[in-house]
């Protein structure tokens, strides 16, 4: 029997369950040894041939070297791990957020101080405001 | 004895560490943060706790994807602040409190709570900012601490249900632990946020206000709550919030409500905190 998922109808969100875990293991354990000085210095001074030290698919690495976060999410990223990727680049938790939305930096900040995104119309998928 | 006199909730979010690390906690945007917990800090000056059991979440800091326990006590004598990309906080090392904190791993798991035992583990954002928030910035942090890790990070995290119970065996853990130490039980994340996907900076205030309201009044009623609903109104991080209902388990059913505080945002998250006494 199939794992029963009540949160698929959840829109613009993907939950980090067993399937997406197993699926991003190397790209999240790749993120982790980021935690380590020398290995951000080495990734940042080839980040392909860092990439290759992994057993990541492709479509992973080209993520990886895209900075896609959309993209490394659907393959398994989870976003606390990503965010060693993102701290290595320097990024803060609301730029890498931002970039996932479509919005601009600035126009993400304009929406949180204005009280954030409003669950209206985006609790379930096809449901409108 | 050892006894429970008072819990606390707040939310951890990085940036909130970033700000007090950089001196930027006078900024137009962080000020009215920080002065939610001017009140807080005075507060436990005076309240002067010898332990705090400090329930967080790990951020694949201490534990990648190669353990995932679902409850784990740090029994260490001391951690050091994670590299979390950025290198670590400069925050003090945290004490442990290895021999409340055994106690607890032996009188909890025979409480049907099966715990892992963390004997080397460095604790990140989620354990460092409620320490940095509630006591400023000090050459060294004024009591023990017992890092509580609970795995919040891959679905499916413990209920809420699960965790409320946790809370009353913690409790009497505590209770039966023989010296005379003044015990606080934290618990750490939330409010409402999403971060990541097109659905990211979700945030429900309803949701959480009323969070809050049931937490004081009628924790066991809104510890039946199922994981998706969670997700769903408070954003995919939002289960966070799961956490709270251990430190709300572990207080008697009648608290006071000494401290409430909301602000929107910090960073992506909806910044909540509490200071429940046990009456």
């Amino acid at each position: 029997m199939a794992l029963h998922k009540p949160y698929i109808d959840i829109p613009g969100t993907t939950i980090f369950d067993a399937d997406m875990a197993r699926r991003g293991y190397h790209l999240n354990q790749f993120c982790m040894s980021l935690m380590k000085a020398e290995n951000r210095e080495r990734f940042k001074a080839n980040e392909r041939d860092f990439l290759d030290e992994w057993r990541m698919t492709e479509e992973q690495k080209q993520a990886v070297l895209d900075r896609d976060y959309n993209r490394m999410i659907g393959l398994g990223g989870n976003i606390y791990f990503l965010a060693k990727l993102f701290s290595t680049d320097g990024q803060s938790f609301e730029q890498a957020a931002a970039s996932m939305t479509g919005l601009s930096r600035e126009e993400y900040r304009q929406m949180m101080l204005s009280g954030g995104r409003t669950p209206e119309g985006n609790r379930y998928k096809g449901e409108t405001k | 004895m050892a006894r429970v006199s008072a819990g606390v909730t707040t939310s951890h979010v990085p940036a909130i560490g970033a700000a007090i690390d950089t001196g930027k906690t006078g900024t137009d945007y962080w000020a009215p943060v920080f002065a939610g917990y001017e009140f807080s800090k005075a507060w436990i000056r005076d309240a002067k706790p010898d332990v705090i059991l400090l329930v967080y979440n790990d951020h694949a800091s201490a534990f990648g994807l190669d353990m995932v326990p679902t409850f784990a006590i740090g029994c260490a004598d001391a951690f050091d602040p994670a590299d979390e990309g950025w290198g670590p906080r400069p925050v003090p090392t945290v004490q442990g409190h290895p021999d409340l904190a055994w106690h607890i791993m032996q009188s909890v798991i025979q409480d049907d709570f099966d715990l892992t035992v963390v004997n080397e583990m460095d604790v990140d954002h989620g354990l460092t900012v409620p320490l940095s928030l509630m006591f400023g910035q000090p050459d060294e942090w004024p009591c023990r601490v017992i890092p509580f890790a609970v795995n919040v990070v891959l679905y499916p995290p413990p209920s809420g249900q699960r965790c409320f119970n946790l809370g009353k065996a913690l409790r009497r853990a505590i209770d039966s632990f023989d010296a005379d130490l003044n015990v606080q039980i934290w618990g750490t994340g939330g409010m409402s946020h999403q971060l990541q996907g097109p659905r990211a900076g979700l945030i429900n205030q309803e949701f959480d206000n009323d969070f809050l309201d049931r937490l004081v009044t009628v924790p066991a009623e809104l510890a039946m709550m199922p994981r998706v609903d969670y997700a769903r109104e408070a954003g995919s991080e939002g289960i966070e919030l799961v956490m709270w209902l251990i430190m709300r388990g572990a207080l008697n059913d009648k608290v006071r409500e000494l401290h409430r505080f909301y602000h929107v945002p910090g960073s992506n998250t909806a910044i909540g905190h509490l200071i429940l006494e046990n009456r």
